[in-house]
């Protein structure tokens, strides 16, 4: 099998997301990999170390200046030639806007959301899972065309090849058209916070509206600075202004799979839960004891958060010392 | 301006969604269906950039079972939109993210219009596929995950959410805009604007007026397949215990227990 990955450039650096799926890809055949942004053929290295073999690079900065249009051309047209059996897309924001346009470019249908993928006699599956993962469907693309499947981020663990080389670089250039020059950024504002990223946080602390107001959030992020964890939020929390987006955890947040997850506050929602589900130990704490985050928290304190935060945060320094 | 949103009806989002075990597909009858909140925002947007430019129209565009005007006119047309579209046809049953992208974009040409919106995606398939299937479709830009819209001169200018903060993006009209949650706070329907929805045109397509033939739509032409489902395993319940006083010697045991302290 032939698979292809776009492996996504997001600030000048490969995007996590693109280890994780050369990992799946090199499972299921030979992998290429579609690198596009100024620092393309940087990559080759990282990737090498990730068992791909081989990148197509394309070194433009048209790739940072619009959205979407320019990688979904060069994609397109690539696969249009080359007909690869498969291609793996994450689903990030711009991975996302990238495959829809594919979607209809290509004709092709797509599978979203993949949890899992896998060939069985030739013929592809993939699991998705849906209604908030408390079902798990098999899909497939009855399709004799490049299948596009969109993948889950955490998905699929990225690990190393041992020995791994360099993967040889294939410069391209494919035409853009001025017509996918549309779409313009014109600022690119990062929300700095500090310590670990929620992504990579071994312990992630998160609040919801149990929290009260803006003001009380501080209070968690001085027990995630305490416990050298990323602090994450819910909607509600996000949608009320306290914090930035970047801290959503959710179906239409982030996916965060850490060693221990700190729930304050939190009600549980299925669109919350199935972006922390994954994590190996779950802490609740909240005030209601019938909540739904109680029904799988492997510790849960039916308590004050308010309370509870500063208490831990002060415990855990007296530790230190 | 001539502004469109896409609306879709879905499950009641309180209640537990099932699958169909014939068709494998979202089980939708005998299940109260509203105008996907998430919508909502869209709905809102449309209507606050009407009034900043008088002399607008705001369509909602929906493809949906017959019923799907209920939603229609209680969550969209009795807030203020103008006109409605219903695409609604047996042989539409079953579409995917492709065939919903072509009827939408079919539907939405007749309208000419100058601004689509959209939710990022819907509450109950989520995949966030169709508005940039439209916009490729359509041959316009798409400017997603906007938390801020603002149009002026011709131009339609978004705060993109990103993973670590937002993008300013820009683009000559006509675009598609997706709207997240955080854009704006939709309002709720008056009375006066409920009376007055019964009233609203809703003008009715069926996949063959569109263009489209049978087989690029529904079941029969939808690429992606349910081949069959299972339910995900489940994380079982541990100690839950009564804060009296201890809850925080309780955790420092259980991180100590777990060695992470
Ligand atoms: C399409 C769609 C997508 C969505 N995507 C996401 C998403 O990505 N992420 C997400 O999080 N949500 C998402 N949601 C929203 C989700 O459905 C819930 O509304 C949200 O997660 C609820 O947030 P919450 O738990 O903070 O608030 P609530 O549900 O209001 O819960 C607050 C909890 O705090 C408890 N509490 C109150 N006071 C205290 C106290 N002093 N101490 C301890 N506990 C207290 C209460 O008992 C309650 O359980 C989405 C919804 C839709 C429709
Ligand atoms: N059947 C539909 N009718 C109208 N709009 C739709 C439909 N399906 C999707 N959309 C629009 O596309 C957005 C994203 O949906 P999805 O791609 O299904 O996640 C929705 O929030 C709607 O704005």
């Amino acid at each position: 099998m032939n698979i292809w990955v776009f492996a996504e450039i997001s600030g000048g650096k490969l995007d996590r997301t693109a280890l994780e799926l050369v990992t799946k890809a090199r499972a299921l055949g030979e992998v290429t990999a579609i690198v596009l942004g100024s620092s393309a053929e940087a990559q080759a290295g990282l990737l090498g170390e990730y068992g791909v073999k081989k990148i197509l690079a394309q070194s433009d900065k048209v790739f940072e200046e619009y959205l979407a249009e320019p990688a979904a051309e060069v994609l397109g047209t690539l696969v249009e030639q080359h007909k690869p059996d498969l291609l793996l897309i994450a689903a990030t924001y711009d991975g996302r806007d990238v495959a829809a346009r594919l979607n209809v470019r290509l004709n092709s249908g797509i599978i979203t959301d993949a949890a899992e993928i896998q060939f069985e006699g030739g013929k592809l599956k993939a699991v998705v899972p849906a209604f908030g993962a408390t079902i798990l469907v098999d899909v497939t693309l009855e399709t004799n065309t490049t299948k596009l499947v969109l993948v889950r981020p955490k998905a699929f663990a990225a690990e190393k090849v041992a020995g791994g080389t360099p993967a040889q670089v294939e410069k391209i250039s494919v035409a853009i058209p001025e017509r996918a020059k549309r779409a313009r950024i014109v600022e690119n504002v990062v929300q700095a916070s500090d310590g670990p990223s929620l992504e990579e946080a071994s312990i992630v602390v998160s609040g919801g509206r149990g929290l009260k107001e803006a003001a009380n959030f501080e209070l968690l992020k001085q027990l995630a600075t305490q416990l050298n964890a990323a602090a994450g939020a819910t909607r509600a929390v996000v949608d009320a202004g306290w914090v930035p987006y970047s801290f959503q955890v959710g179906q239409t947040g982030k996916t965060v799979k850490p060693n221990v997850y700190f729930a304050f506050g939190i009600s549980g929602a299925i669109q919350h839960t199935v972006g922390m589900k994954g994590a190996k130990y779950i802490i609740a704490i909240n005030k209601d004891a019938d909540a739904p985050i109680f029904k799988f928290a492997d510790l849960g304190i039916v308590g004050d958060a308010l309370k509870i935060i500063p208490a831990l945060t002060e415990e855990l320094k007296k530790r230190k010392h | 301006m001539n502004i469109v949103v896409c609306v879709k009806q879905v499950p009641e989002p309180t209640g537990t969604n099932q699958i169909n075990p014939e068709s494998l597909r979202i089980q939708r009858d005998g299940i109260d269906a509203v105008l996907d909140p998430a919508d909502e925002f869209g709905v809102e947007a449309a209507l606050q950039l009407a009034e900043a430019h008088p002399g607008s129209t705001v369509t909602v565009v929906s493809m949906g079972p017959a019923n799907a005007i209920e939603a229609l006119r209680r969550g969209a047309l009795a807030r203020g939109a103008d006109v409605g579209i219903l695409i609604t046809d047996d042989a539409l049953a079953g579409s995917d993210t492709l065939a919903t992208a072509k009827v939408l974009a079919a539907a939405i040409k007749t309208v000419q219009p100058d601004l689509i919106l959209c939710a990022t995606e819907s509450t109950d398939a989520y995949t966030g596929m169709v508005p940039g299937g439209i916009a490729q479709i359509l041959n316009m830009p798409l400017l997603s995950f906007a938390k801020k819209l603002t149009v002026s001169n011709g131009k339609a200018i978004i705060q993109r959410q990103t993973a670590g903060g937002y993008q300013t993006v820009e683009a000559v009209l006509p675009v598609v805009v997706t709207v997240t949650g955080s854009i704006n706070t939709p309002r709720y329907p008056a009375l006066k604007g409920i009376m007055q929805a019964k009233k609203k045109p809703v003008a009715q397509f069926t996949a063959s007026k569109l263009g489209l033939s049978a087989d690029q739509v529904g079941e029969k032409g939808a690429k992606e397949k349910v081949v069959s489902w299972t339910p995900a395993e489940t994380r079982q319940a541990g100690t839950i215990i009564k804060d009296d006083g201890t809850a925080v010697e309780q955790i420092v045991t259980y991180l100590a227990s777990i060695k992470v302290i």
